[in-house]
């Protein structure tokens, strides 16, 4: 679980620092990469399988949610040619 | 004693790896990285005793979701991003509040106390092969929660066309 937490920590420093908006999502898989260590290891130690169960549906959401992000940085990246995010700062397309 | 040292390795090599994910200049090496990370991650989860996960780690991050990533970082221009800096200008906040939260969740940890263990056995699952244990129960108590999960799906195949194709003319 120590294990588990230092790399959701990682993932929420670069989710937080980085410049590049493809590495901040990069960074939330790492948090649910964490998490489902996290459920793993629990469901290992207590032998409950509701754990792999609960780290199977993070897998198919965190397939969902970088292919939609990925999307979204495609058609942002078509109308303003930047991948930072300090750059970008209007929200009327 | 091999036990803890096999542990003791990928433990240390996820947390190098995802620093290394994180801090590198040029975003194919972050992507390059991370395909390192899900593979250590992967033999943690045979290391568990979860194989079809670990399998389905390998398939789903490291197969599809690292490929996605490498078609989106080829559209960046990677020598303008070697050249500028990596981090936001507030990154020391982002730094204070990471630290913070790991302290905080460390403290949590403490208060940890095991449930009664249930019936998922290693002998259990032994008997009865990983899979079979995983479907049946996949497919028996948690049927509603898997038809969400295929919609959850279907809305990301959707939503993922219609937001990246070309504004049609007109």
């Amino acid at each position: 679980m120590v294990l588990s937490t230092a790399v959701f920590t990682i993932g929420v420093f670069g989710f937080l620092s980085r410049k590049n908006i493809i590495i901040i999502l990069m960074s939330i898989e790492l948090m649910l990469n964490a998490v489902n260590i996290n459920l793993i290891s629990l469901s290992h130690y207590l032998q409950d399988m509701r754990g792999q169960i609960l780290a199977f549906f993070v897998i198919a959401v965190a397939a969902a949610e970088a292919a939609i992000g990925l999307a979204i940085i495609i058609a942002l990246f078509r109308n303003k040619a930047t991948a930072h995010v300090d750059e970008i700062h209007e929200m009327k397309g | 004693m091999i036990n803890e040292l096999f542990f003791a390795y990928f433990a240390f090599a996820i947390v190098l790896l995802s620093i290394l994910v994180i801090t590198r200049r040029n975003p194919i090496h972050s992507v390059l990285w991370m395909l390192l990370l899900f593979f250590h991650i992967a033999s943690l989860y045979l290391f568990l005793n979860a194989e079809f996960i670990a399998a389905l780690q390998v398939i789903v991050y490291a197969g599809g979701i690292l490929v996605l990533f490498l078609f989106a970082v080829l559209l960046v221009n990677i020598r303008e991003e070697i050249r500028i800096g990596r981090y936001i200008s507030a990154w020391s906040s982002g730094l204070t509040f990471a630290v913070g939260l790991f302290v905080v969740i460390l403290m949590a940890i403490k208060s940890f106390v095991a449930a009664p263990p249930g019936m998922y056995s290693i002998d259990y699952i032994k008997k009865e092969t990983h899979i079979k244990a995983l479907g049946k129960l996949l497919y028996t108590d948690f049927l509603y929660p898997f038809e969400i999960a295929s919609v959850i799906l279907l809305v990301a195949i959707i939503g993922a066309i219609v937001l990246a194709k070309r504004r049609l003319k007109g």
